[in-house]
């Protein structure tokens, strides 16, 4: 396990620094199913941090109460030191929490540049009517946050498809796009739903190589979920396993990989 | 020219005018189906019960006073008051936005991810119940609406036209003052949804709730949004269709007459239900001025019906709305 000291370099070099949230003994229940039980860990700012495990161990659930969509029944998360009122899904993404889904959620009927543009929304503080006439601080404040779009899908390489209605891409590009409308919001916290599920290797290493750029180049802390193990331990500088609801490790990508109980629960292990 | 041309004109011209009130009724329609999903039968209802309460407000009439009286044994009916028209329209704009604050929140906040029909089922019985309520709240008689809005003929346009064609065209100044609210109406709202925060935060909502939710966009506080400004648009239609014809209950059924409109211009296209308008007032006119004639007339009951079902064959995603591709 790491150590607890408030800040440190990883091996390539990039700051990692005090701890950004934290769940204190979560559990959370479907009527008599419990999807999440008693579990604890820590993000730190401007790490990657993994939550990993087989179908059905509760990751995404896990991933829904960190964004809110979920309340757990018990248990605590701090947000910046700050004990987490119980707030809806639209209030956490105001906090500076961005996250993209499993089977995307875009606005389909928009072009890829207005669905970049709608993660600014919570950016926007004009009033009403010089939004309407684009006159006055709207006008400055839309072209900032133009700006901001624009960098964000460069940076991406999404150019080309800007003016395309999301609904004719592909479903590699849509994960982009999805990726592009979370960082546009400049999150404190970025939350990915399997950002590879699905994909084909190119794809996957595609993904993989945006993942570690936005985390070098803009310093963004991630949270993200796989199941492809191969792709987490080169991505993350810590993970966390789930097996049945429960946290079965914690620790760097070779602590993880060696502990015997996620052996198992990816291996199998005979019952006899 | 031709006396029948010069009148056919005319005939276009008002069907022009028509045209532009079945939009207003139409807008409604498109703005809450827009960010909802929801096609709002009660629209028309809505229009009614807004020009009933402007009505009620602006003679400081005492709301529910049959239902008092009748428990109660008194004789009240009045504040004493007389409001001016604009106080009038600012006061039933309020009422309109804590009915939609009340429709989302005893309604539709718990028939969120319901189907469709459910969705149309529960605006039917808003509609009767509003109906009613607005019946109790005001009484069920008809009423006159005057807001000061200008109305009989235009002399200007009857003089201009008879030194022209030496035949003075019969335009109503009430439908003149409609169609440029109606056109002042439509850029407010396609500036609206397309430039500010709350537009795009409203086509977010429309699209994809996860996703809206996500990017940090209120669900409720854009519903109740979209609801208040469908009653607004309802208020303006009410008031010049009150104007016009009295404030009475067939005003209701004008919802009736935006539904062609709707078919013809897209569901979703605020410019669409503009033109869809235009286009089922000018052709019922213009049909009945060169078709009826030959045979027997009475077709502007049914012209836009058929037109619409002409449409629903051929073109069901209307003229501006959006295309349905399914992917297989």
């Amino acid at each position: 396990m790491l150590d607890q000291a408030e800040a440190y370099l990883t091996a390539d070099g990039r700051q990692i620094g005090p701890v950004v949230m934290e769940m204190k003994n979560i559990t959370l229940r479907f009527g008599g199913v419990e999807a999440i039980k008693d579990i604890s860990f820590d993000i730190r700012e401007g790490e990657i941090r993994a939550i990993i495990g087989p179908n059905g161990a509760g990751k995404s659930s896990m991933l829904n109460v960190i964004s809110g969509f979920y309340v757990p029944q018990e248990g605590e998360v701090f947000y910046k030191g700050e004990p987490r009122a119980h707030m809806k899904p639209y209030e956490v993404a105001r906090q500076g929490i961005a996250r993209t889904f499993q089977n995307i959620a875009l606005f389909e009927g928009m072009s890829v540049l207005d669905n970049v543009m709608t993660g600014r929304l919570i950016h926007m503080k004009a009033n009403l009517f010089s939004q309407a006439l684009w006159r006055g601080k709207a006008e400055h404040e839309e072209i900032a946050n133009r700006e901001v779009a624009e960098k964000i899908i460069d940076f991406l390489e999404i150019q080309a498809i800007r003016k395309t209605s999301v609904s004719r891409l592909p479903y590699g590009l849509k994960k982009r796009v999805e990726l592009a409308r979370a960082l546009v919001a400049e999150p404190s916290l970025l939350l990915l739903d399997e950002p590879m599920a699905g994909m084909n290797v190119e794809e996957k290493e595609d993904m993989s190589r945006f993942i570690l750029d936005v985390n070098d180049e803009f310093g963004t802390t991630i949270a993200l979920i796989e199941h492809d193990m191969g792709v987490v331990m080169d991505l993350s500088d810590r993970v966390v396993v789930m097996d049945y609801g429960k946290k079965i490790g914690d620790g760097t990508p070779d602590e993880v990989r060696n502990n015997q109980d996620v052996i198992d629960a990816y291996l199998g292990v005979s019952h006899d | 020219m031709p006396e029948q041309v010069v009148f056919g004109m005319e005939v276009f011209l008002n069907g022009l005018m028509a045209g532009v009130l079945y939009a207003l009724v139409a807008l409604g329609f498109v703005l809450i189906y827009k960010a909802s999903g929801i096609f709002n039968y009660a629209q028309g209802v809505m229009a009614l019960f807004s020009a009933m309460t402007l009505v009620g407000v602006m003679n400081g009439q005492v709301p529910f006073s049959h239902l008092i009286n009748a428990i109660f044994g008194t004789e009240i009916h009045h504040f004493g008051w007389h409001l001016p028209a604009l106080a009038g329209i600012l006061l039933t704009m309020g009422i309109m936005v804590i009915l939609a604050w009340l429709v989302q929140k005893v309604i539709f906040k718990h028939l969120v991810n319901q189907a469709p029909i459910i969705l149309f089922m529960a605006t039917i019985g808003l509609a009767y119940f509003m109906e009613g309520f607005g019946d109790l709240m005001w009484g069920g008689e008809i009423k006159k609406l005057d807001v000061g809005i200008p109305q009989g003929i235009n002399l200007w346009i009857d003089e201009t036209t008879f030194n022209i064609f030496d035949y003075g065209f019969f335009i109503d100044n009430l439908d003149i003052f409609a169609t440029v609210v109606a056109i002042f109406l439509v850029f407010a709202l396609v500036a609206f949804a397309q430039y500010t925060k709350q537009g795009r935060a409203m086509r977010a909502v429309a699209d994809d709730h996860q996703a809206a939710l996500s990017v940090g966009v209120s669900l409720n506080f854009i519903w109740v949004m979209v609801w208040s400004l469908a009653g607004f648009v309802a208020l303006i239609a009410g008031i010049m269709w009150g104007t016009k014809s009295g404030v009475q209950f067939s005003l209701s059924l004008i919802a009736l007459k935006a539904l062609p409109v709707l078919m013809l211009g897209g569901f979703t296209s605020i410019p669409g239900a503009i033109v869809g308008g235009l286009i089922i007032g000018v052709g019922e006119k213009m049909f009945e001025f060169l078709v009826g004639p030959l045979i027997g007339g009475a077709t502007e009951n049914w012209f836009a019906y058929v037109l619409a079902l002409l449409f629903l064959v051929f073109r069901p995603q209307g003229l501006f709305g959006e295309k349905i591709i399914e992917r297989v």
